[in-house]
Parts: structure tokens; C-alpha cells; sequence
């Protein structure tokens, strides 16, 4: 990979740490009730919204009543989604002109809004008007990723607290992640992506004449080019920041109004990873030893990096077949060479691969480009990185407390090396922690593998495939790794819009969002109603290199026992084929 | 009833909030501050719309610059068509798919029909379909393998097509992010007004 290619990448990553200090205390501060400066000028509405709800600031909820306020609010928010689309045609703001969307994908994008997998198995364009895009769709990505830090906060708290029953108030956290956190920096985001060209009208596609006329596939002449467009800027902000994905047009971040220049790339991919990235700072704020949060950001920048190098070295790289038929592959300074197929000039290698990695390691799911033409190591990164429980920054919230469980597991591990009650953060780890922390590893694991084996054996499910033999098992395979795990990125080319998938992937997508949010609440409860340990000579350091090392490799051993049978099947058969070819 | 309550009045206000006010604040800074991006950053020549600066365009015709490949179809149906901008879509076909090896062979099989003289390899985005179907730019290795088929087919010296090619290429954002490019609908409009 050229040089200048390695410093755009070094430059993003430098970016990326300077905001995470300033970003992560602002957080803790709203998050601890304590003056954000925001709070000047939204605390008016702030407290509006409590009146109007009938909420206590102050009322504390046990982890079970707050496990309850939560999953009421998921399920009105599906209820409302689902009849915006059912009832789409009979709304105003339609000047395309569509039609209701049909049941099952109805069932299943709501489901996927709702879950912060943003799973898309329609194209926007053509089957979401305005109205639902708005209404529907962007206020989910608001609430569902605000739903996601609500709980990693709610967990932060089980750390901190002392023999308490209570683990915080559902609506308080929610409400502030919202008002203070997500729509200010939404609203900045939207207006530089603005600047940069996405588009941003209720009005209706545009009409242009084409300079050369042309004709489609059937024969018949085309002189005329339909521009689609609408509210873009506002949905695609959150869309990153909220680590959602639900992309406004079908080809996503690809699409040149969604993205249209080298900097707005550099803008979303930052969006992606700021909140993830920033939560570690946050965290170690809040329980009182920042080097604690520096330890976890470490342990998701060595993933990070490393499995970057690996999809950008493979990418690069091009392919034997493409050489073959007089393809020039390889990188100048005037074209970025490699493999080209399915991806945009302005990004060239390095800005897909780094949007890449960045999405599939966070539960993001947007793509610059298509992950399903990638050659088969630089498809194997996405894919593993979704397996390994997206905790490589993670989604917001969902990767932080991710990795924490993840953190107890490790602690757990050592302690039964050195034969020594584990604890974590001065709270001692016992069997009911690792019960539901064993869950929380087990349960995406399990969805991604029995999902691909249904699919596989059945022949709706090998219906879906569009490309033949091994590639055909990854887009499946890839399928259910990025519903169970709530990323929403596919191999695109799989014909997910059909009743078998979207009904499968939604109940993959709803049991990997709550039978993992829900033990992560009862371990915070758990540990919030526990006394704090006094540090020992004993106590494993959980802010060193040593602990870094020990956390890196549990993510990296679990994610490769449970799924090396099944990449072998898929990408590593493709790679060996093509290689051999 | 109270968390029937609280569930209904706190989606209730976030709905207004983040999916009315939220994008039509947005909307309305769009159209004031921005309103030539917000629109589809258009391009109008003579009173006409002929296109978007960010959305490229089908070129065939051996006097013009082709832009890349593209996967897209037609809007309601499966027949080809190529930058549909109504329906943008990328091939999605895997690198060992003997139809992905087929697109490129036709793409070369093109290129080298229509400029016989074309006979170097290729280079690598010219060869192969976009991710959304819709890219306007093409890198400058792409532009120069079609200099001399585009001089030849206008009647305009070789350096001349090179200098509109040069006076459309973007260096890369802030001299570091992204490839630089070329504008291939642009391109072509500074052509068709160089050739009059």
C-alpha cells in the first residue's frame, strides 16, 4: 500500500484519539447529573419532557424495573415503525409515489431499526418515502442507539456503586443521550456532510437529460436521467454517529449523496468510532481511574489495527483473475489500483478498507463499499470482526459493555490460573455474573451458526445465494454474523427480501439485541447490590499491558474456536481456490 | 399505567423532535446555507439541467470519456441500465464469480474496439463495476488510457484533450485523503465546448 495511503490511516487514528478525552468527560458529566453547558439552554425541555411523562429525575430503578421501561419503549417504537410502513401510501410527503411496504419486510425492518442492526433487505429509494424516512426511520436511529448507551451506562453504575438496589433511571439516561449527546453532534455532522455535497430536500427527484442518450437492457431508449433525493444529510449524521447504518439510498455510504468526497468519507468513519471510542474514556471517568478505560480502548485499537492491516494488504493486493484477463492492479500516483470492483474512486483502497473495518468492528453497518465483491481475506475481516461480538470499539453502548463482559471473562480466567477469587474494578466476580456473561458470549455465537445451518440445508435458504460454491455459503454465513450480532452490513448480493429471510434474520436480530442487553442489566444490578473489595497485593491489575494482552487474546481465542470451522467453509475455501487457480 | 404513560409521551416527543424538527432545521439551514449542494449539486447549461456534479453518467460513444462500469438496472424490472440514479446498486459479485471475470473481459473487449491501439493493460477502476452504480469520477490513469481515442475521434491534438483532462483532475482532499480524480461528466460538457 503506498506511503501516503499508511498517513491517511495514521492521521484518522491520531483524529480519533484527540476527541475521545474531550468527548468522554462531557459524557460522564451528563451522565453523573452534572452541568454539561448544554444543559443552559435544553435543560428547559429536558425537564418539560419529565413533566409531560410523569418521570421522577431522581426516581432509581432496580435493573429489573429498568430492563422492563426499556423493552415497553422498544416495543412501542416497533409498533409504531411497522404501521408507519404498513400505512406509508395513505401519509403525505410521498412525492415518489410508493406503494406500502409488504408485511414481512415491514416485520423485518422494524425489527432491524429497532434492534440498531439497520439490516436493509429493500433499496431505499424505491420502497421508503419520505415521511418514513423521517419519521420512522431516523427517530429510531436516535432512540435505539440512545437505548444502547443507556444500558452501558446503566452497567458503568454497577461498578461504581455500593450495596445499592438500583442501577439508575431508564427514561433519565435515555432522554439526556438524546438531548445532550446525539442531536447536537447530529446537527454539526449533517451540516458539514452538507457542505461536502449530500443532499438534503422534501422536494421532489430530480429530471436531468442525459449527454449521450442510451438504452437499458430491453432495447428501448433512455434519454432522461431520474435523480433521486431527499432528507439525506439529517438521517446519514445519526446514521453514523448512532452507529445504526440504515442507509437512505441501497448502496449506502457508496452512493455520492451520501458521501460524496474523500473528507466526508474521513467525517463518517470518524462519526462511527467517536461515541464507541469515547465511552472508554467515560467509563474509566466514572469509576474514578481513567487508566481503566485506557486499558479497554487499547485492547479494541490492537484488533482494530491489526485486522485493518490485514483487509488492506488483501485488497491491494487485487486478484490472479483480474491480472489475468490485463487488469493493471497495481497502485501509482495516479490510480489507486488494487481491487477496484465495487468500490468508488474518491476512497481508492484506503478509504474503503478503513470504512470497512470501522463498520463491522462497531455495529454500524453502513458500507462505502460492497463488502460482497471484497476478495476473500479482505471479506474474512468484516465478517470475523461482526463474530468477534462487535467489540472492536463496538456499537455505541453495545461495544462498550460488550467488551466489559468480555473484561469479567477475562478476570475470571486469571483468577482461576492463579487460583484466586476473581474481581473486576474491586467488585468480586461470583457464579451469577459469569452465568449471564456466559450467555452474553454464547447467545450471538449460537444465532450465527444455527442461523447459517438452517439456511443452508433448506432451499429457501440456498435461494438466496447470488454467487456460486464457497462465496455463496460466506454471503450467508455473513448474513447471520451481521443480524445476530446487530451490525447490519451484508454481502450484498444475497436475495435477502424474501419471507424465509426476513423473517429468520428478525428473530436472529431480536435475540441478539435483547438476550444480551437483559443479562448485561442483571450483571450491573448484581453488582451494584455488591460491597467493594479492598485492593490486595493479590488483585490481577486491570490497567496494564499484562491485562491488555490477557483481554485481546479471550476476544481473539473465543471468536476463533467458535467460528474457524465455518470460515474455513467459506472465505479461507474461496482464498485457496482463487490462489490455486 | 404510569410506564404505558412514560413509553407513549417519551416516543411521542422524540418522534417530533428527531424525526420533525431535527431534519427540517436541517432542511431549512440546507436551503439557506447550502442550497446548490442540498439540491443534487445540478448542472445546468443553457437553462437546462444536464446532470450532477456528484452523479455520473453512460458514455459509449468512442469521442467521449466512459465513465466506469456500472451494475445498476432499470427502475422497476431487471434489464440493464446503466447509472439508473433512481436505483443505485453495485454488482455484488464475488471476486471468483465467472460472471464477474465475463463483465471485465467485455469492458476490455470494448475499450480495445473501440481504440485498437489501446493495447496495455487496463487500469484497475476503468475495468470494473462502482459500488453504487453511480460514480462520476474515474482516476487519471483511467482518463489517460482514453486520451489518444478521444483526440482521434474530435479532431483535437493529444496535449489538448491532456490539458482539459489535467484542468479537471481533483488532487486529493487536503493533499492527503482520498485518490485524485476526474470528473468524467464534466469532463465531457469542457469537451463538447472545446470541439464547438
Amino acid at each position: 500500500m503506498p506511503n501516503i495511503d499508511i498517513l491517511q490511516i495514521v492521521v484518522f487514528i491520531a483524529v480519533l484519539l484527540l476527541l475521545v478525552k474531550p468527548l468522554g468527560s462531557y459524557m460522564a458529566r451528563v451522565f453523573e447529573g452534572k452541568p454539561c453547558g448544554l444543559d443552559r439552554v435544553l435543560g428547559p425541555l429536558e425537564r418539560l419532557i419529565y413533566r409531560l411523562a410523569g418521570v421522577k429525575a431522581d426516581g432509581e430503578m432496580s435493573w429489573q424495573r429498568y430492563a422492563v421501561a426499556l423493552l415497553s419503549f422498544s416495543l412501542a417504537g416497533f409498533a409504531a415503525l411497522y404501521l408507519l410502513m404498513r400505512l406509508q401510501k395513505f401519509l403525505p410527503g410521498n412525492p415518489a409515489g410508493l406503494d406500502n411496504v409488504a408485511p414481512d419486510l415491514s416485520f423485518n425492518t422494524a425489527v432491524s431499526f429497532l434492534t440498531n442492526t439497520n439490516w436493509q433487505a429493500y433499496a431505499g429509494e424505491t420502497t421508503m418515502k419520505y415521511a418514513t424516512q423521517m419519521l420512522g426511520l431516523t427517530v429510531q436511529n436516535f432512540l435505539s442507539a440512545a437505548t444502547g448507551i443507556a444500558v452501558a451506562v446503566a452497567l458503568v453504575r454497577g461498578f461504581t456503586r455500593r450495596t445499592s438496589q438500583t442501577i439508575g433511571n431508564f427514561w433519565v439516561d435515555l432522554t439526556r443521550t438524546t438531548l445532550y449527546v446525539l442531536l447536537p453532534l447530529a446537527l454539526v455532522i449533517a451540516v458539514i456532510l452538507m457542505s461536502q455535497g449530500v443532499v438534503q430536500t422534501v422536494g421532489p427527484y430530480a429530471h436531468t437529460t442525459l449527454v449521450q442518450a442510451t438504452q437499458d437492457g430491453d432495447g428501448k431508449a433512455v434519454t432522461e436521467q431520474t435523480i433521486a433525493l431527499g432528507p439525506v444529510a439529517s438521517q446519514e449524521a445519526i446514521k453514523e454517529l448512532g452507529t445504526n447504518g440504515g442507509g437512505f439510498f441501497n448502496t449506502n455510504s457508496a452512493h455520492p449523496f451520501e458521501n460524496p468526497t474523500p473528507l466526508s468519507n474521513f467525517l463518517e468513519i470518524l462519526a462511527i468510532l467517536l461515541i464507541p471510542a469515547s465511552l472508554c474514556y467515560m467509563f474509566g471517568k466514572m469509576v474514578g481511574d481513567t487508566r481503566q478505560g485506557w486499558a479497554i480502548l487499547t485492547a479494541m485499537m490492537v484488533l482494530f489495527v491489526a485486522l485493518l492491516a490485514v483487509c488492506a494488504w488483501a485488497e491491494q493486493q487485487g486478484t490472479p483473475q483480474m491480472a489475468a484477463l490485463g487488469v493493471d492492479q497495481k497502485a501509482s500516483v495516479t490510480q489507486p489500483g488494487g481491487n477496484m470492483e465495487g468500490k468508488e474512486v474518491r476512497f481508492g483502497i484506503a478509504g474503503s478498507v478503513l470504512f470497512a473495518t470501522a463498520t463491522t468492528g462497531t455495529s454500524c453497518g453502513a458500507v462505502n463499499s460492497m463488502h460482497d465483491s471484497f476478495t476473500p481475506l479482505g471479506g474474512l475481516v468484516p465478517m470475523w470482526l461482526m463474530q468477534l461480538g462487535e467489540v472492536v470499539f463496538g456499537g455505541v453502548g453495545s461495544g462498550l459493555y460488550g467488551m466489559l463482559i468480555f473484561a469479567i471473562v477475562a478476570v475470571f480466567i486469571a483468577g482461576l490460573m492463579v487460583g484466586r477469587t476473581p474481581e473486576y474494578l474491586g467488585k468480586k466476580i461470583e457464579i451469577f455474573e459469569m452465568k449471564m456473561a456466559s450467555l452474553v458470549v454464547l447467545v450471538p455465537v449460537l444465532l450465527v451458526l444455527i442461523g447459517t445451518a438452517v439456511a443452508v440445508v433448506t432451499t429457501a435458504g440456498q435461494a438466496g445465494a447470488n454467487n456460486p460454491g464457497a462465496h455463496g455459503f460466506s454471503e450467508i454465513l455473513y448474513a447471520y454474523s451481521s443480524t445476530a450480532n446487530n451490525n447490519g452490513s451484508a454481502f450484498a448480493g444475497i436475495n435477502c427480501n424474501t419471507p424465509f429471510y426476513n423473517i429468520t434474520t428478525a428473530l436472529v436480530m431480536l435475540c441478539g439485541r435483547f438476550l444480551f442487553k437483559i443479562p448485561v442489566l442483571a450483571i450491573a444490578g448484581a453488582l451494584a447490590a455488591r460491597k467493594l473489595t479492598p485492593v490486595s497485593p493479590g488483585t490481577l491489575r486491570t490497567h496494564g499491558p499484562l491485562f491488555v494482552i490477557l483481554l485481546v487474546s479471550v476476544v481473539l481465542v473465543v471468536g476463533a474456536l467458535s467460528f474457524i470451522p465455518a470460515l474455513a467453509l467459506g472465505p479461507i475455501a474461496e482464498h485457496l481456490m482463487m490462489i490455486g487457480h | 399505567m404510569l410506564l404505558i404513560r412514560q413509553t407513549l409521551v417519551v416516543l411521542l416527543v422524540f418522534t417530533v423532535l428527531t424525526g420533525l424538527a431535527y431534519p427540517l432545521v436541517v432542511t431549512g439551514i440546507a436551503q439557506l446555507a447550502f442550497p446548490h449542494q442540498a439540491n443534487g449539486s445540478l448542472i445546468v447549461k443553457d437553462g437546462r439541467v444536464v446532470g450532477s456534479e456528484l452523479i455520473g453518467q453512460s458514455f459509449t460513444d468512442p469521442k467521449f470519456f466512459w465513465s466506469r462500469p456500472s451494475a445498476t438496472t432499470v427502475t422497476s424490472g431487471s434489464a440493464a441500465l446503466a447509472y439508473n440514479a433512481e436505483n443505485s446498486a453495485g454488482s455484488n459479485l464475488g471476486p471468483t464469480n465467472p460472471a464477474l471475470a465475463d463483465n471485465v473481459k467485455k469492458q476490455i473487449a470494448a475499450l480495445r474496439a473501440a481504440d485498437p491501439t489501446s493495447t496495455g493493460p487496463v487500469p484497475a477502476d476503468l475495468a470494473t463495476a462502482s459500488a453504487s452504480g453511480l460514480d462520476p469520477e474515474i482516476s487519471p490513469a483511467a482518463a489517460e488510457f482514453q486520451v489518444a481515442r478521444v483526440a482521434k475521434a474530435r479532431g483535437l491534438s493529444e496535449e489538448r484533450v491532456r490539458q482539459l483532462v489535467a484542468a479537471h483532475t481533483k488532487p486529493r482532499d487536503l493533499g492527503l485523503l482520498g485518490e485524485p480524480r476526474v470528473n468524467v461528466l464534466e469532463l465531457n460538457l469542457a469537451l463538447d465546448a472545446a470541439s464547438r
